[in-house]
């Protein structure tokens, strides 16, 4: 896919030649580059007295939140409604799901009143693409099991590059539970094809085998990940996906791996300090990290909106284009 | 394939139409230039530049991005996407003269999209449109009030604006009969 942009070094890709947003797995550099520079037009018009324009006019989207979501689910809806699209939210409690079939025949009685965009969040790895194979409407993943959060991992991309004005050759540190999180796996796909280097942190017992994979460095010293990084990113401990123990207490993994000022204080003197939320103030991250001026934890969500519309306003024009095609 | 204006034609047309948009307006104190992207927003500076020559005044310039408001945004017959850029319209248009400025006007859709986009950033007390070719076969109500050439064309034909600051010369080129 990146191969036939090469052919002419100057010609950029000005759309996203696909159906969905599945995961940045599937997504080229290029891709990538033109959804951060979209977002950058998309900031502009959310500093506007009127914070609209008519791009999505007469489409439908559907926000199917399969799992609890605050921001995520608020910030799609807020981009949709700065690009007019109609929109409508449905959110079902995870116990009345049974698995598969149901968001088999939830998606097929949605499909039949045509919408042309579904955001889904699903506790499942991999239910984007089962819906993607029987849906005609273009599947956004808001969120899969531990699969992959690629809209986060695009605001995240995004801040950086605001405040870095670049991605590659950036020292990039993410510490927290990495066995858990599909906000790291999405970043890593997106870091590693940006050309960051790139490092994660945790206790022996919440690093997947599968890290190599991706050519990451992986420590279990935190001073080690944080030395010398521009950018370092906590991920929150997930208790409700904790099944084992997989660290004897909260209190030992905020004294051995929790950020704080002292800890920050090895890393570059111009260190911006990222968090995907729900925040677990004392755990991963002290208050005074998270609230003190390298943070930009609150600029993260407000670039999520920015970095939404993007997504929904080139995957609109892409599924027409290849009808047209 | 012709070449309908060199740097000397395009230079002396945008000098007459800024002496046009200072004697029309009777000064200058209250008018602002938008360019429309891409090469509106270069036209928009020079014309900018050369009402200052003349009337001694700066006037503020601007720049839209009108992709979003194009009625085929999600339509696209002509081929790929276009690429959404940054607007930027740093001061308030309320109660101001706007002069929208573009390279060519043609079928008018463009011209109505950027008014929509205009209007979104508040109420000027007029809008005037400038550009810098005119070629005809409008599908809507739309005219320009300042012109530098009319140029007779068919549908098929291709006018082509370069300007010094994007396409490194400046020119207006019409290739004829779909050879585009």
């Amino acid at each position: 896919m990146t191969t036939t942009q090469q052919v002419e070094p100057a010609a950029r890709v000005t759309s996203l030649r696909r159906k969905d947003l599945l995961g940045i797995e599937e997504m080229s550099a290029d891709e990538i580059t033109l959804v951060l520079d979209t977002a950058e037009a998309m900031k502009e018009i959310g500093s506007r007295t009127i914070k609209k324009v008519p791009a999505l006019r007469g489409k439908t989207v559907v926000n199917l939140f399969f799992e609890p979501s605050t921001r995520t689910r608020t910030s799609f809806e807020i981009a949709e409604k700065r690009l007019s699209a109609d929109t409508l939210n449905i959110a079902i409690g995870t116990s009345s799901v049974v698995k598969g079939e149901t968001l088999v025949d939830t998606a097929l009685t949605l499909e039949a009143m045509a919408p042309d965009m579904i955001v889904l969040r699903h506790q499942s790895s991999g239910a984007g693409h089962l819906l993607s194979r029987i849906c005609k409407s273009a599947i956004i993943n808001a969120g899969d099991g531990t699969h992959e959060h690629p809209t986060q991992a695009l605001l995240d991309a995004f801040t950086i590059r605001e405040r870095k004005g670049r991605l590659a050759g950036l020292k990039v540190a993410i510490i927290g539970d990495l066995v858990h999180s599909r906000v790291l796996r999405s970043n890593l796909h997106l870091l590693t094809k940006m050309g960051a280097e790139t490092w994660v942190c945790a206790p022996p017992t919440l690093v997947p085998p599968e890290m190599r994979r991706f050519g990451v460095v992986v420590t279990n010293v935190v001073e080690e990940a944080v030395r010398d990084a521009d950018v370092v990113m906590l991920l929150r401990i997930q208790l409700e996906r904790m099944e084992g123990a997989y660290f004897s207490s909260l209190r030992e993994y905020s004294t051995v791996f929790g950020m704080t000022e002292e800890r920050l204080r090895l890393a570059k003197p111009d260190v911006i300090i990222m968090h995907p939320g729900p925040m677990n103030r004392g755990v991963e991250i002290s208050s005074e990290v998270a609230d003190g001026p390298y943070s930009v934890i609150l600029d993260q969500v407000s670039n999520g909106v920015a970095v939404r519309m993007a997504v929904l306003y080139l995957l609109a024009g892409g599924a027409d284009h290849e009808e047209a095609a | 394939m012709p070449i309908v204006m060199d740097a000397d034609r395009i230079g002396r047309t945008l000098t007459r139409i800024a002496h046009e948009i200072v004697e029309r307006n009777k000064g200058v104190e209250d008018i602002a230039l938008v360019g429309v992207r891409r090469r509106g927003v270069p036209i928009a500076k020079r014309l900018a530049r050369l009402i200052k020559e003349i009337a001694h005044h700066d006037v503020p310039t601007g720049a839209l991005d009108i992709t979003m408001y194009r009625d085929d945004v999600t339509r696209h017959a002509l081929g790929l996407q276009p690429l959404v850029r940054r607007t930027e319209v740093s001061f308030s248009i309320d109660d101001r003269k706007i002069l929208l400025v573009d390279d060519v006007l043609y079928t008018g859709r463009t011209t109505r999209a950027a008014l929509d986009a205009l209007i979104d950033f508040g109420r000027p007390k007029a809008i005037q449109l400038v550009v810098l070719v005119d070629r005809g076969h409008r599908e809507l109500p739309i005219r320009a009030d300042y012109v530098g050439k009319n140029i007779p064309t068919a549908p098929t034909d291709v006018v082509h604006v370069r300007v010094q600051e994007i396409d490194e010369r400046d020119e207006v080129e019409l290739v004829s009969g779909g050879a585009a």
